[in-house]
C-alpha cells in the first residue's frame, strides 16, 4: 500500500528528526537574537526566525517532541483505561455491563473539547493537565470498539474451553481476549493520535496549552498567524509540520483499520 | 420505542447534570478572588459585591440558587463586563454564530454527501483516489491552518475578498469554508463506506441485471440506503462546527459566541466561561437527542431492532 508507506516514512523522518533536529542547529529553542528577528529562511536559519530572533528550525524539532509526545502519551491511556473498561464490561455482562455502558454513554454526551478547555482553564496550562483533560473522556470511544471486539471473541470455544480447564477470569480476558482484540484496537489508537495532536495544538493557539519560551506547533501557529502578511514562514513551516503529522497518523491509521476489517476485503 | 427513547431522554437528563453540577464546583474550586486585583476595594463594597453575586453564602445555597436560574434560563452575569449577563452575550453572539453554522453545514452536508457518493461509484478508479485524497487531507488539516491559508491566498495576495470581520455576504465566504472543509470531508469519507456496502447488496444486483444504468441505481436505490446512517453524522458534525467556530471566529474577527467565549477564556471571566459552557453543552447535547430521535423515527430497521434492545 502505497499510502500506508508513505505514512510510515514521514512518521519515521518525524520521529528521527524530533530526536536529533535540536542538536543540529547551534541555537536553542529559546536563543533570542534581537538584531536578527524575522530572518527568512536562508544558510544561517534553515526555516528562518521568530520575532525574537529564535530560530525557527529547532523550535519546529521542540514543537515536535511535544506533540508527538503527547499524541503518543494520550492516546495510550486511552487505550489502556479503554481496554480495561470495556473488556470488564463485556466480560462481566448483565447489570455491570448495563451499569458500565451507561456511564459511558453519561461521560460520552459530554463534549470533549469543551472538557478539555474547563479543565485547563481551572489547573493551568501544562503537558500534565492537558493529557489529563484528554484522557479524562477519551478512552470511551475506546471501551466501546474494545467492548464490541471482547463481546464476539467471547462466543468462541477456546474462551469456554479455557474456563472448564479452570483459568480465572483475569487470565482469560488478558491472555485470550484482549491479544485478539488487539487489530481494531491498534487502529483506533493510531487515530486517536491525530486528533490529540490537534487538541494540543487547538488549546496552545487559544492560550490555553503550553507557555512560552516552549515552543509547541499550536504556540507556534498561534505567533505564525499574525504575522502571515509580512514573515509567512513563520507559519508555513509550523503549518505543513501538524498537517504533514496528522496526515501521516490518519493515512497509517485507516490503512490498519481497512486491512483489519473483513467486510472490506471482499 | 418509547422505553428506548426514554432511555436516551434519561441519559440526556443525567448528562446534562453532571456537566452543570461538575463545571460548577469546578469554577468554585479556582483559589483567588475575582474582585482583588490591582485596584484596592474600600471593605464594604467589596462586601455589597459579594453580596450582590451571591459569594457570601455556602456553597451548597449558591448551587441551588444557580440550578434555579437555569431551569429559568438564566446564565448567570459576567464579572469582567459588569452589569452584562451571559444571556445578552448569547443573544448577541449566537445569531451570526448561527448563520456561519448553518452556512457550513448547508456547503458541507451536500458536498461530503456527493463527494461520497462519486468515490463510492467510481470505487478503485481515480475519482475515487482523488476523493478520498481531498478527504484524508480535509480530515488532516486543522481548520485554523486552514482559515490562515485561505486568507492569505484570497485577500492578502488576490484581494478578492475581504481578511476578516463581519460585514456583508462575502464576508462569511472565506470563514464558511474553512468552518465546512472538516466535516464535508468527515461525511464524504462515512457515505463512501456506507455506499460501498449498499451497492454490494443483493437489490442493487437484480437492479444491474435488470439493465438500469449504474448511475441511476445508485440515486435512487444506493443513496436512499445510504444517506440514513448520515443522520447519524449530523451529531458529530454539530460538534465539529460548534468548536470550529471557536477559532474561526477568532481568526476571521467575527464576534459571534465563540469569540466571546475565548475572550471570557483569556479574562478568566469565570462565571461568563461557565456560563457559556453549559450553554454550549446544553446545545450540542440537545442536538445529538434530536438528532437520535429522527434516525429512529425514519428507519423502520432501527425502530424494530431498538425495540428488541430495550
Amino acid at each position: 500500500m502505497p499510502k500506508a508507506r508513505f505514512a510510515l516514512t514521514t512518521l519515521f523522518l518525524l520521529f528521527f528528526l524530533a530526536l536529533i533536529g535540536p542538536l543540529l542547529s547551534p541555537y536553542s529553542y529559546s536563543d533570542i537574537h534581537l538584531e536578527l528577528k524575522n530572518t527568512p529562511p536562508c544558510p544561517q536559519f534553515w526555516f528562518g526566525t521568530d520575532e525574537l530572533g529564535r530560530d525557527m528550525f529547532t523550535r519546529i524539532w521542540w514543537g515536535a517532541r511535544i506533540s508527538l509526545f503527547i499524541g503518543i502519551t494520550a492516546a495510550t491511556i486511552d487505550m489502556m483505561i479503554g481496554m480495561l473498561w470495556g473488556s470488564i464490561a463485556a466480560y462481566a455482562g448483565g447489570k455491570t455491563e448495563e451499569l458500565m455502558m451507561r456511564i459511558c454513554d453519561v461521560l460520552h454526551a459530554i463534549p470533549y473539547l469543551l472538557v478539555v478547555i474547563l479543565l485547563t482553564v481551572i489547573r493551568g496550562s501544562g503537558i500534565t493537565t492537558i493529557l489529563l483533560a484528554m484522557t479524562l473522556t477519551g478512552w470511551i470511544n475506546m471501551a466501546r470498539i474494545c467492548r464490541s471486539q471482547i463481546l464476539q471473541l467471547k462466543q468462541n470455544d477456546y474462551v469456554a474451553a479455557a474456563r472448564a480447564i479452570g483459568a480465572s477470569s483475569t487470565r482469560i480476558i488478558f491472555r485470550h481476549l484482549l491479544p485478539n482484540a488487539m487489530g481494531p484496537i491498534i487502529a483506533a489508537m493510531t487515530l486517536t493520535i491525530p486528533t490529540a495532536i490537534f487538541t494540543e495544538a487547538f488549546l496552545s493557539f487559544l492560550g490555553l496549552g503550553i507557555q512560552a519560551p516552549a515552543a509547541s506547533w499550536g504556540v507556534m501557529l498561534n505567533d505564525g498567524v499574525s504575522a502571515m502578511r509580512y514573515y509567512p514562514w513563520r507559519l508555513f513551516f509550523p503549518a505543513m509540520m501538524i498537517t504533514l503529522t496528522m496526515l501521516s497518523f490518519n493515512l497509517l491509521g485507516n490503512a490498519l483499520r481497512d486491512s483489519l476489517d473483513p467486510r472490506l476485503q471482499r | 420505542m418509547t422505553s428506548y427513547l426514554l432511555k436516551k431522554a434519561s441519559i440526556l437528563v443525567i448528562s446534562l447534570w453532571c456537566v452543570i453540577t461538575g463545571t460548577f464546583f469546578l469554577m468554585h474550586a479556582i483559589p483567588g478572588d475575582p474582585f482583588i486585583g490591582e485596584r484596592v476595594i474600600p471593605e464594604e463594597v467589596l462586601r455589597s459585591l459579594y453580596a450582590y453575586f451571591g459569594l457570601d453564602q455556602p456553597l451548597w445555597v449558591q448551587y441551588l440558587k444557580y440550578l434555579k436560574g437555569l431551569l429559568h434560563g438564566e446564565l448567570g452575569p459576567s464579572i469582567v463586563y459588569q452589569g452584562r449577563s451571559v444571556n445578552q452575550f448569547i443573544a448577541e453572539g449566537f445569531p451570526l454564530s448561527a448563520q456561519l453554522g448553518l452556512q457550513a453545514l448547508s456547503l458541507a452536508i451536500p458536498g461530503g454527501i456527493l463527494l461520497g457518493t462519486w468515490a463510492a461509484i467510481k470505487r478503485g478508479g481515480w475519482q475515487d483516489q482523488m476523493a478520498m485524497a481531498i478527504s484524508t487531507i480535509g480530515v488532516s488539516v486543522p481548520n485554523f491552518v486552514l482559515s490562515s491559508l485561505l486568507q492569505f491566498v484570497f485577500s492578502i495576495t488576490l484581494h478578492l475578498l475581504p481578511v476578516a470581520r463581519w460585514g456583508g455576504f462575502e464576508h462569511t465566504i472565506l470563514p464558511t469554508i474553512a468552518l465546512a472543509a472538516l466535516p464535508t470531508a468527515f461525511i464524504a469519507r462515512l457515505t463512501r463506506s456506507n455506499m460501498v456496502e449498499v451497492l454490494q447488496q443483493d437489490y442493487i444486483r437484480t437492479a444491474l441485471a435488470k439493465g438500469l444504468p449504474l448511475f441511476r441505481i445508485s440515486i435512487r436505490h444506493g443513496l436512499r440506503n445510504a444517506l440514513l446512517p448520515v443522520l447519524t453524522y449530523l451529531g458529530p458534525v454539530t460538534t465539529q462546527v460548534l468548536t470550529g467556530s471557536f477559532m474561526i471566529e477568532k481568526i476571521f474577527a467575527i464576534p459571534g459566541l465563540g469569540q466571546w467565549m475565548i475572550h471570557s477564556i483569556n479574562g478568566r471571566d469565570y462565571p461568563m466561561i461557565m456560563g457559556l459552557t453549559i450553554f454550549f453543552s446544553s446545545f450540542l447535547m440537545i442536538s445529538m437527542f434530536l438528532v437520535d430521535l429522527i434516525y429512529t423515527l425514519l428507519d423502520p430497521r432501527i425502530r424494530l431492532r431498538k425495540e428488541a434492545y430495550a
